[in-house]
């Protein structure tokens, strides 16, 4: 079998649009990761006795175990344990969020540590509410350090994206097989599906390492 | 536990020595081409390295499904050879962590410091006892936890290989789905429990690889404490 440009050519519009949806889930599952990562980061900075230790247990359970069980946990079990019925959609935003907030916990937990004491000391000595420490003093200083970390998870979870095909989501390479399935020929979309992913991943991955070199690293 | 539970254990254990047999071989073939791509990355020569360098982007910039789905797939209608479902996993699995493993013995090799090249060179190490001996023990150390993590990660991805039809661990559990309904909770939280225990027995053993590659150049912990807090 050989290439077919025009079969390439046809398939390239329903793959773009797998391409959308890939994108949609990537920023808004980043967006979940960004925040409630930071929630847990700062969860467990507060040591509350208890929470502390499940929280931890939580994060190290879902970084030990594959997103595509998560994923099947989420999508199966939830209707009927809890009553929560969401599509197929949503469940991977939240799959992808969830598990990448266990991974951007530490990072900004890193980048909190980072932050010298003489800062902490200072806003005590200043007395500023604990409130504004934060939100004035340590989170301005300890986010853009992180800034390249959580870029990089985010071209991580663009490339996990694919796994939601297995409940139907019609991402990338979904798209990429169901243009394939037509007329039974894959080398063409799969090679397509691979390219995209390498067109958009490298450039974000320079433009992450950029952002290294002009950031302090953690 | 439902009253199943024992038809349905015994049925996902007997995807275990699938996933097992997927991560050890996938473990194998990274090692093997994160030295060889991670040295070829710091060769003199400049088609060396950029030949490991579009290795490295290339397999790292793409998505190990799609990495999956066209090796399988699309690479048999190109060339006619059909791999069984299992290699072209391990195959994928070991092409795809060992991108990622370059850039760590990379790094590593990279931080050792400039000054144990030297000394080798003043005692008229060739190259490759300088490598062997001097500056890849050392590299080694660095290298250990970094390529733990990779090794969880790649532990995880195994589950990819479902979608080719291995019978591993999920692949197990989603042919018990259709007839199980009632008991899916109690399916994935056997899967999960067994990925759990499969990325313990993965940190410990990388526990101990670090204490003995500590030992062997004379970073143990220990040793300082018998002689008495020295350096």
């Amino acid at each position: 079998m050989t290439w077919d440009w025009q079969f390439a050519a046809n398939s390239v519009p329903l793959i773009l649009q797998g391409l959308l949806v890939t994108l949609q889930i990537t920023v808004l599952g980043s967006l979940v990761a960004y925040t409630l990562g930071l929630v847990f980061a700062l969860v467990r900075r507060a040591r509350i006795p208890v929470v502390d230790q499940l929280l931890f247990l939580f994060i190290e359970f879902v970084r030990s175990t594959p997103l595509l069980v998560q994923i099947f946990v989420l999508y199966y079990v939830f209707p009927s344990a809890f009553g929560i019925r969401m599509s197929a959609f949503v469940t991977g935003v939240i799959a992808i969020g969830v598990h990448y907030a266990c991974y951007t916990s530490e990072v900004y937990r890193a980048g909190i540590d980072a932050v010298p004491k003489g800062q902490w000391e200072a806003a005590t000595a200043l007395s500023l509410p604990r409130r504004r420490v934060w939100t004035s003093v340590i989170l301005p200083q300890a986010v853009p350090r992180v800034l390249p970390a959580l870029g990089n998870y985010t071209i991580s979870m663009f490339k996990e994206t694919p796994l939601l095909l297995a409940i139907g989501v019609v991402d990338l390479v979904n798209a990429a097989k169901a243009a394939g399935n037509e007329s039974y020929r894959f080398v063409e979309v799969y090679t397509i599906a691979g390219l995209l992913f390498l067109l958009l991943s490298y450039p974000a991955s320079l433009l992450v390492r950029r952002l290294e070199r002009r950031v302090e690293p953690v | 536990m439902p009253d199943n539970a024992n038809r349905i254990v015994s049925t996902i254990l007997e995807g275990l020595p699938f996933t097992v047999i997927a991560a050890v071989g996938g473990i194998a073939l990274t090692i093997v081409l994160s030295l060889a791509a991670g040295l070829a990355l710091l060769s003199r020569s400049r088609a060396v390295r950029v030949i490991a360098r579009v290795y490295v982007e290339g397999l790292r910039g793409t998505s190990e499904v799609v990495q999956l789905f066209w090796l399988y797939f699309a690479l048999p209608a190109l060339v006619g050879l059909q791999l069984v479902p299992l290699y072209a996993g391990i195959l994928v699995l070991g092409l795809n962590h060992g991108a990622y493993g370059a850039e760590i013995v990379r790094g590593a090799v990279r931080a050792v410091p400039r000054s144990q090249v030297e000394g080798a060179l003043a005692l008229s190490f060739t190259p490759a006892q300088r490598m062997r001996r001097v500056v890849l023990p050392q590299a080694f150390v660095e290298m250990l936890p970094p390529f733990g993590n990779l090794f969880i990660q790649l532990l995880k991805s195994t589950a990819l290989l479902s979608f080719i039809q291995v019978t591993e661990i999920v692949q197990r559990g989603e042919q018990l789905r259709p007839t199980h309904g009632a008991d899916l909770p109690f399916i994935y939280v056997v899967e999960l429990l067994l990925y759990l225990v499969l990325a313990l027995v993965i940190t410990a053993v990388m526990r101990l690889l670090e204490r003995a590659a500590c030992r062997r150049i004379g970073r143990e912990p220990v040793r300082n404490r018998f002689l008495g807090g020295v350096g």
